[in-house]
């Protein structure tokens, strides 16, 4: 079985909103909508202060809260763990977006756009559908399931894999099959020590963060 | 909207979500009572005012959702959702109580005390089922959404008893034990949640809690044990009492879906240790594009 899995190692990470811009500008989202973004994060009390940038987004969790609580089956989990949501089925409820513990979800009613009216660009990729439903990062569902049917392996190949890993100046992201011992993500995670956020709500995200060398 | 990591309040659920809670929680509280009081007169107003209650909360949801014109697919989800199976609830109590209102019996007046009870259990479990956030996922709040449910629809009933004089006995009971069972309910489901919430919510949550208490539990008591000893004015303390009952509950459910509904933020377990990282195989295998 393959289970898609991201990493986001904390120690390369340097805030740049790279993947931020990448991802906006794979999947078109709207002003607000940030799929994947990164945290800038301080912790600890002045003087002991340290400073975090966190990659975060949909999670893909193993037990998604979000596919249970939505009442039209539109979020699904597919058997390669990617967490979808049908914006044909959708019904805008947000049950979802209050369900997720990731904050991950979006939701906007009316079209907007970087400037006002749309840029051709922003014209030419408007999609209505996305009006009034549920909005997620997919993984870029679409290039992985492109990729593979060229034979590419995602997280290996830039053509199969999320645009937000390609991006990475650092190398902070990356991508892979979590089921297999061989992939790059088995190994970085047998090589380094990670956790996952909020664990113990049972979750399951399949989101690693890498803190340390193992 | 604000993007962390500490806590912010849910932009999602505004006073048309809440409006479901209060409305349909007190209607199917209420519609609990009209069974209770069947077949003494009366019975009959009580149950349309929980249905127009019931009623109006799903239109107020309806008004919320970004695809109104797909509101049929709520139904297709009965197995995980309880939005689905409170939508499954709904239908249910309105077939039934339609019934009723036409045909009576103590078979559809027990059947329709369950369908409430059910729908009103629905309620409880979609809050609880929202993990986002803290204030709704703890699992004393189901009790607590039940019994609030049940006192501020035997307020309304006792309020409407005024006019109707529908109530018996056993209402009268039931009202009682479901305002001090909320009052014991709230305290355990405030001790519980307290520490797992920031400084804001904690505060809304507080205030809400001395509200329901004040107004939704010492009033109502007071006001019943005054009618007690002035028979004269009962029904009019009887029926203030059942307002301060619904009050109560319906100030703390507002609170809680809208005010004090902050997620949970972002933390990390562990802070990166820098500087130390060999290369290593996996990440030399990647290809650059």
């Amino acid at each position: 079985m393959t289970k898609w899995a991201m990493i986001a190692d904390l120690r390369r990470c340097v805030g740049c909103q790279t993947c931020t811009a990448a991802c906006k500008h794979a999947n078109a989202t709207p002003p607000g909508v940030q799929w994947r973004r990164v945290l800038d994060m301080e912790l600890g009390e002045y003087p002991n202060v340290s400073r975090a940038f966190v990659p975060v987004g949909c999670m893909h969790c193993d037990d998604p809260p979000c596919m249970h609580v939505c009442p039209s089956t539109a979020t699904k989990k597919r058997a390669d763990g990617i967490v979808t949501i049908d914006y044909d089925l959708c019904i805008g409820c947000a049950y979802c977006a209050v369900a997720c513990p990731y904050q991950a979800r979006f939701k906007t009613d009316t079209a907007s756009f970087a400037y006002g009216d749309p840029s051709p660009a922003e014209a030419q990729r408007f999609d209505p559908s996305r009006l009034g439903v549920a909005t997620k990062c997919t993984f870029c569902v679409d290039r992985i399931d492109a990729g593979l049917a060229q034979g590419k392996t995602p997280g290996v190949d830039p053509d199969a894999t999320p645009a937000c890993v390609n991006s990475c100046i650092a190398k902070a992201l990356h991508f892979g099959d979590a089921e297999d011992p061989q992939s790059n993500i088995s190994q970085l995670l047998a090589e380094n020590q990670s956790f996952r956020m909020h664990e113990e709500l049972g979750t399951g995200p399949n989101f690693y963060y890498l803190w340390d060398r193992a | 909207m604000s993007a962390g990591p500490q806590p912010w309040r849910q932009q999602h659920w505004d006073w048309r979500a809440a409006a479901n809670f209060l409305l349909g929680g007190a209607g199917s509280g209420l519609a609990i009572f009209a069974a209770l009081a069947a077949p003494a007169a009366g019975w009959q107003g009580l149950l349309v005012v929980a249905l127009a209650l019931i009623g109006t909360g799903l239109a107020c949801v309806w008004l919320e959702i970004g695809r109104p014109l797909r509101a049929l697919n709520v139904f297709v989800n009965p197995r995980t959702s309880w939005m689905s199976r409170e939508s499954y609830a709904a239908l249910l109590l309105f077939a039934i109580a339609g019934a009723a209102l036409a045909i009576g019996g103590d078979a559809l007046r027990v059947a329709l005390g369950i369908a409430a009870l059910a729908f009103l259990t629905s309620q409880a479990r979609i809050l609880h089922a929202s993990k986002g956030i803290p204030a709704w996922r703890e699992p004393k709040l189901v009790p607590l959404v039940i019994a609030t449910g049940i006192a501020e629809g035997g307020g309304i009933a006792l309020a409407l008893d005024a006019a109707l004089r529908s109530q018996p006995w056993m209402g009268l009971s039931l009202f009682t034990v479901a305002v001090i069972a909320r009052a014991l309910l709230l305290g355990g489901y405030l001790r519980k949640v307290g520490p797992a919430l920031g400084r804001e919510a904690r505060e809304t949550l507080t205030a809400a809690g001395k509200v329901l208490r004040d107004t939704g539990t010492v009033l109502p008591l007071l006001l019943l044990a005054t009618a007690i000893l002035m028979p004269q004015a009962e029904a009019v303390l009887t029926a203030f009492a059942g307002l301060a009952a619904a009050h109560g509950g319906w100030r703390f459910k507002a609170l809680l879906v809208t005010r004090a509904a902050f997620n949970q933020g972002f933390s990390i377990a562990a802070l990166p240790v820098r500087g130390t990282r060999a290369a290593g195989h996996a990440t030399a295998t990647r290809r650059t594009p």
